[in-house]
């Protein structure tokens, strides 16, 4: 059995990192789940959450990861997401106000595809789900704030 | 004959012609180097995907159910073509090989009695299928990656192909763009993007991965309904940016070329307004020799 996990963190941009761990806790959409050398085949969809990077009995590496999936063999760990943020680097009230400005402009679009037909419809559906994406990704980065506060 | 005039105002111009296409090469290769770095760096995530993909989809693709984005919708009545072009010209044959194919396939595709549906992505691609093709163009999209292609804007567009997918509008889909070989050569390549054909990729992808089953979290269909999207803007995203430097490197090679051409041109200008010049001097030497020499016989 492998010693260490090879682990790679990738967004469709680049390659984030890529590096032998001894353990990496990822959010997947069922519940955290850590990832040790010798892990089964698994292939899961993750949630907007953070990814935690052990080395040792520590945490290295704390990266705040939008979604997307990941393929986990007995040598390696692939994380594809969609985006990547070190969890030090987020920054609380930008969040908040990000947060703020999503909030308030959800009602409205809403009511505007409701009336919408047509062409008009599809553009806003499409602004819509785009909307809503980035109501719970704030919302996660919060959450993940949070954390960080508490470790 | 021109006059020396003349002649020094056309050299003048080649000049300056010259020295702007000099100026666009420069910059046409600074930016075919930023192109081809993004496109290197996005690799890594195509490939992953594409493995991932493999594993599934060569199990989902017999099952009944499996999501239309794979199989299929069973028809295959109206076909939506997405061409890729740039919103500046001066790039040489860039656009104009990419609107050949485009025009190739809609005829193929309209005398094989398929309805055709067209979104252009570039001002090029519109202003040049809108006379002949203008009824069948469901729209246009211009300043994609004005300054620099991002992901979002790949999945926007990807968004944008989704809702009318799952509208029903059209069966099957391929995008039309420049694969990047190098500065001088690019390949026009019609992909597939619905329904994905995963057969092709499974084989290049089934080196690296891994043998064994997978457990799937949670059920394999809806990490395929996850997926296929995704890779959906994965595709459309890699061909943009191959687009991107397809058009650098053409508009490179082409501004060389242009500003080779505008030696040559200076260099013949300079060489006939130097005989030019040397006639006027000759001419004027006789009539002055011939009018002493007239003096001198009277």
């Amino acid at each position: 059995m492998p010693e260490q996990v090879s682990f790679e963190l990738v967004t469709p941009e680049r390659m984030v990192l890529s590096e032998p761990v001894d353990m990496v806790v990822v959010p997947g959409v069922e519940g955290d789940f850590g990832v040790l050398p010798g892990h089964s085949l698994l292939i899961s969809t993750i949630r907007p959450g953070t990814i935690a990077v052990y080395q040792g009995q520590s945490v290295t590496r704390r990266i705040f990861v939008v979604g997307g999936f990941a393929e986990v063999t007995p040598e390696r760990c692939t994380v594809l997401a969609d985006a990547a943020i070190p969890a030090e680097d987020l920054d609380r009230t930008a969040i908040e106000a990000e947060l703020q400005v999503v909030r308030g402009n959800l009602p409205s679009l809403r009511e505007r595809v409701a009336r919408a037909t047509g062409t008009d419809r599809e553009q806003l559906l499409i602004e819509l789900a785009a909307l809503e994406r980035d109501e719970r990704v704030a919302q996660a980065k919060l959450q993940a704030v949070a954390e960080l506060a508490g470790h | 004959m021109p006059s020396l005039k003349d002649l020094r105002t056309s050299i003048r111009s080649v000049q300056s012609t010259q020295k702007i296409t000099a100026a666009m090469k420069v910059v046409a290769a600074s930016r075919l180097r930023r192109a081809q770095e993004q496109a290197e760096a996005a690799r890594p995530y195509a490939q992953r995907m594409q493995r991932v993909l493999a594993s599934l989809a060569a199990r989902m693709a017999g099952m009944p159910g499996a999501p239309p984005l794979l199989v299929g919708t069973g028809g295959q009545a109206t076909h939506l073509l997405v061409i890729a072009t740039s919103d500046r010209g001066l790039a040489g044959g860039f656009n104009a090989s990419i609107l050949r194919e485009a025009r190739r396939r809609i005829r193929e595709l309209e005398s094989a009695g398929k309805r055709v549906m067209i979104l252009t992505i570039g001002r090029k691609g519109r202003d040049g299928l809108r006379r002949d093709f203008g009824r069948l163009i469901h729209d246009s999209l211009t300043d994609v990656g004005r300054r620099q292609i991002s992901f979002d804007e790949a999945r926007n567009i990807a968004e944008r192909l989704l809702v009318l997918f799952r509208g029903g509008s059209f069966d099957t889909c391929s995008i039309i763009y420049n694969r990047f070989r190098s500065a001088i050569t690019q390949i026009v390549t019609v992909q597939q993007l619905i329904p994905f054909p995963v057969e092709a990729e499974a084989e290049s992808a089934a080196s690296g991965a891994a043998t064994g089953v997978y457990e799937f979290e949670p059920s394999e269909e809806e990490i395929l309904g996850e997926l296929l999207p995704q890779n959906l803007a994965v595709q459309i995203y890699t061909a943009l940016l191959e687009n991107a430097a397809s058009e650098q490197g053409a508009r490179m090679t082409a501004m060389d070329n242009a500003t080779r051409n505008a030696g040559d041109m200076i260099a013949r200008l300079t060489l006939n307004y130097n005989r030019t010049r040397q006639a006027a001097i000759t001419k004027e030497l006789i009539e002055i020799i011939s009018g002493a020499e007239a003096l001198h016989a009277a």
